[in-house]
């Protein structure tokens, strides 16, 4: 026998023999996983019998959905994998929406589904589903394990491919008989996948052309998206545009990656952007994309969209880049390495001062606004109301709609990752659960989960969790009695005719909270909000804040459906500021 | 705009299903698939044949199927020099009145017989779809009672050897 196939054998017989169900425990010990969010069902009682014995740190959310959405939120504040177990069947249907959520907006989470077991897969057995065909186009990859020897590899490839490159949902079907099934556990294996090679450096000669882009550039613009926080970007971001004289405008999912104080900070861009950040957009004449996708709510129509800049877009996904905005200047790379290559070259700045000139002046001329009104609680206000009770230090979760907008333009985030809201699928019951997530994520933080009367009612069920484990989360709820998005497109686009969007019988929220075993209180005015925020930020424990807001407030500005961005409507000139 | 796209995936279930799949996603129209097994074990060979209506949408399609864990090159290969084949079974109908003058038509197409019945014949025939695509012009007045198309199978030719072990990257 040779030496080498001695000490093959050697370290054969020191790999362990186990099941199924506790190696998926030890691969999760080992890719250090603090929480799995998770509900159980036939398909996985093997697991879960393991994850008893284990004492593993477990979240029994009350819907799947929650449990996935937690596990989005836990992974936009951590950066780390979001673990999620479900069922087979209709356990694996209900997290459908949260994979293309995750999905849409590039979170990396690994998902466990139970399967029916292999002798009786394509039976139509009892809740078998086909769960690798239904989340094959709204994962990043999926598995389905055939067999045991497999498993170790399939979790290891899982992991990683989850949370490298442009991150994104991994999910793995198991059948039955295979959590059962022993096997030998070899974790301590590299990850081979020719197929799956991210490039995270730049290419030297596209970071040059952009370096003389920007000398030669006279008004140029950085458009930052989530890419930036994927990357820990955010120190890079400031460095580079405080470097280059560069102003920053933000994605919705990017707020946060440059400070919102920073003199540079042009707001958000999009539907619902300022109109600074919108027009530096139609004016600027180098577009620096570091991390986004032009989404359409951000581009607007792309007729109009940026006809005077050249485009550099800077992606760690080659296939974003010129997939909806022709691009000249293309480097795929991770945002932080391009941006370290791009501080490196210490090229000479733009010549901006005119340009910054220009982009004050818009600041100072067209803030966001909105009128106050006494006796009533407005929207915006409450959302200025709560940044300065959190000194904008808070972790915000928001579900999805008006008060998503709201909490976007008038929350102002200083800080990276303390943003968590649905953008790409614009999941409504995103937000309660998600700031399970988050708050578990980070123990210490304020969590304010933002939501509205519509969408809480989609995932409310995940209050039981909340008192169960004591987060001190503060819920807010915009209670404008209606689906206030919808209402307000039919009162824009429709002629107010208001197609089931107005809910004049909502519950008792308050009630809601104390049948959920935690303090609800409730505002009408302006004064007994702030009154209801100083109780709901001075206690401990959760609180769930129901505020009635006017029902017909609308989120301005607006670029309306189809337009260009510079066809904004409802901008109103600040006139005495403006000399 | 017609483009011939190659690549090579992993043979693991699904896979197909993936490749299909995105193309409903994000409707490309294909026009042929062909798959079979390559000279490397594990590893199988797609040769699709798509039709697009921009250069912009040929770089997606190619970028797209680039992110496919399961997919390990892809080309197009429209503009190369190219190797590609089509293998066609024409059922035409054949009365012995006929029968004569229809082998002397295939003749030049260096297409064979491979079925005779009382009224017709079954012709194979393979070439680039081009071909394919004249013989059965040819043979419709006859009466074409079926026609069974392989789709195109294609590979770059020997000179200019495609195969690298890297992903073909469009951009830098
Ligand atoms: C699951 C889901 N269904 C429907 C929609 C469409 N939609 C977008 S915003 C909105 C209204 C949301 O109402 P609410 O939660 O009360 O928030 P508001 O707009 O009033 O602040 C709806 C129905 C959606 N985004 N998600
Ligand atoms: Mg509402």
């Amino acid at each position: 026998m040779t030496k080498m196939k001695v000490e093959e054998q050697e370290k054969a017989r020191t790999k362990a023999r186990m099941s199924g169900s506790l190696m998926l425990i030890e691969a999760l010990k080992e890719e250090k996983v603090e929480v799995i969010f998770g509900y159980p069902g036939g398909a996985v009682l093997p697991l879960y019998d393991e994850l008893y014995k284990a004492g593993v740190f477990h979240v029994l959310t009350r819907h799947e959905q929650g449990a996935i959405h937690a596990a989005e939120g836990y992974a936009r504040i951590s950066g780390k994998p979001g673990v999620v177990i479900a069922t087979s069947g209709p356990g694996a249907t209900n997290i459908v929406t949260g994979l293309t959520d995750a999905m849409m907006d590039s979170l990396p989470l690994v998902v466990f589904t139970g399967q029916v077991a292999t002798s009786v897969i394509g039976s139509d057995a009892f809740q078998e589903a086909d769960v690798v065909g239904i989340t094959m186009p709204i994962t990043k990859h999926n598995y389905q394990v055939r067999d045991i020897s497999e498993l170790p590899r399939i979790i290891k490839e899982a992991f990683h491919i989850a949370t490298t490159g442009r991150p994104g949902p991994v999910l793995i079907d198991i059948p039955k008989d295979i959590t059962t099934a022993e096997g030998e556990f070899d974790y301590d294996q590299e990850v081979h996948l020719p197929g799956y090679q991210p490039t995270t450096q730049p290419n030297h000669w596209q970071i040059r052309r952009l370096v003389e882009a920007v000398s030669q550039s006279k008004r140029p613009v950085i458009l930052a998206g989530a890419g930036v926080l994927h990357a820990n970007a955010s120190n890079e971001l400031r460095q580079y545009a405080e470097q280059q004289n560069i102003p920053v405008i933000h994605t919705l999912l990017g707020l946060g990656g440059f400070p919102a104080d920073h003199p540079l900070f042009l707001g958000m861009a999009g539907m619902h952007g300022t109109y600074t950040a919108n027009m530096a957009l139609c004016e600027c004449d180098l577009l620096i994309n570091i991390g986004a996708r032009f989404d359409d709510r951000v581009t607007g129509n792309l007729k109009y969209f940026a006809p005077k800049a050249t485009v550099a877009h800077i992606d760690i996904d080659p296939a974003e880049i010129g997939k909806n905005v022709p691009t000249k200047i293309p480097i795929v790379s991770d945002a932080k390495a391009a941006l370290q290559e791009l501080i490196a070259q210490q090229g000479k700045p733009a010549d901006t001062a005119a340009w910054l000139k220009q982009l004050d002046e818009w600041k100072r001329r067209f803030p966001l606004h909105y009128e106050p009104e006494a006796g009533t609680i407005k929207p915006q206000k409450l959302i200025e109301m709560i940044y300065e009770m959190t000194n904008g230090e808070a972790i915000v979760t928001t579900d999805v709609g008006q008060h998503q907008m709201w909490a976007a333009q008038y929350y102002k985030f200083n800080r990276p990752h303390r943003w968590v809201t649905s953008g790409g699928l614009g999941t409504m019951g995103f937000g309660l659960p998600a700031a399970i997530g988050a708050q578990l994520a980070d123990r210490s933080a304020t969590v304010v989960s933002i939501v509205g009367d519509g969408g809480f009612q989609m995932t409310l069920q995940e209050l039981s969790v909340i008192q169960e484990l004591g987060l001190p989360i503060k819920i807010v709820i915009v209670n404008n009695q209606a689906l206030g998005m919808v209402r307000q497109w039919q009162e824009l686009f429709y002629d107010k005719r208001y197609s089931h969007s107005l809910i004049p019988n909502q519950p008792d929220f308050v009630k809601l909270a104390e049948a959920y075993g935690m303090l609800g209180l409730r505002a009408k005015t302006e004064a007994e909000a702030a009154e209801v925020l100083k109780q709901a930020f001075a206690m401990d424990g959760p609180v769930l804040l129901d505020f009635h807001v006017r029902a017909d407030e609308n989120v301005y500005p607006m670029v309306a459906p189809g337009k260009g961005l510079h066809e904004m409507v409802g901008v109103k000139a600040c006139e005495e500021s403006s000399r | 705009m017609r483009r011939i796209i190659t690549m090579t995936v992993n043979n693991r279930p699904g896979v197909l299903n993936r490749i299909t799949g995105l193309f409903t996603k994000r409707h490309y129209n294909i026009e042929s698939i062909t798959v079979g097994h390559t000279e490397i074990e594990g590893v199988s060979r797609m040769t699709f044949v798509v039709n697009v209506d921009d250069e912009r949408t040929a770089e997606q399609i190619i970028k797209q199927l680039n992110k496919q864990i399961d997919v390990l090159k892809v080309n197009d290969i429209t503009d190369q020099a190219i190797v590609a084949r089509e293998l066609a079974l024409i059922k035409v109908a054949a009365p012995p009145a006929v029968r004569q003058e229809i082998y002397t038509l295939i003749e030049p197409f260096r297409a064979s017989i491979v079925d005779v019945s009382k009224d017709s014949l079954v012709i194979q025939v393979t070439g680039e779809p081009e071909k394919v695509e004249a013989l059965i012009e040819l043979l419709r007045p006859y009466g074409i009672k079926e026609v069974a198309r392989t789709g195109t199978t294609a590979f770059t030719r020997g000179a200019q050897k495609a195969t690298t072990n890297q992903k073909t990257v469009f951009i830098i």
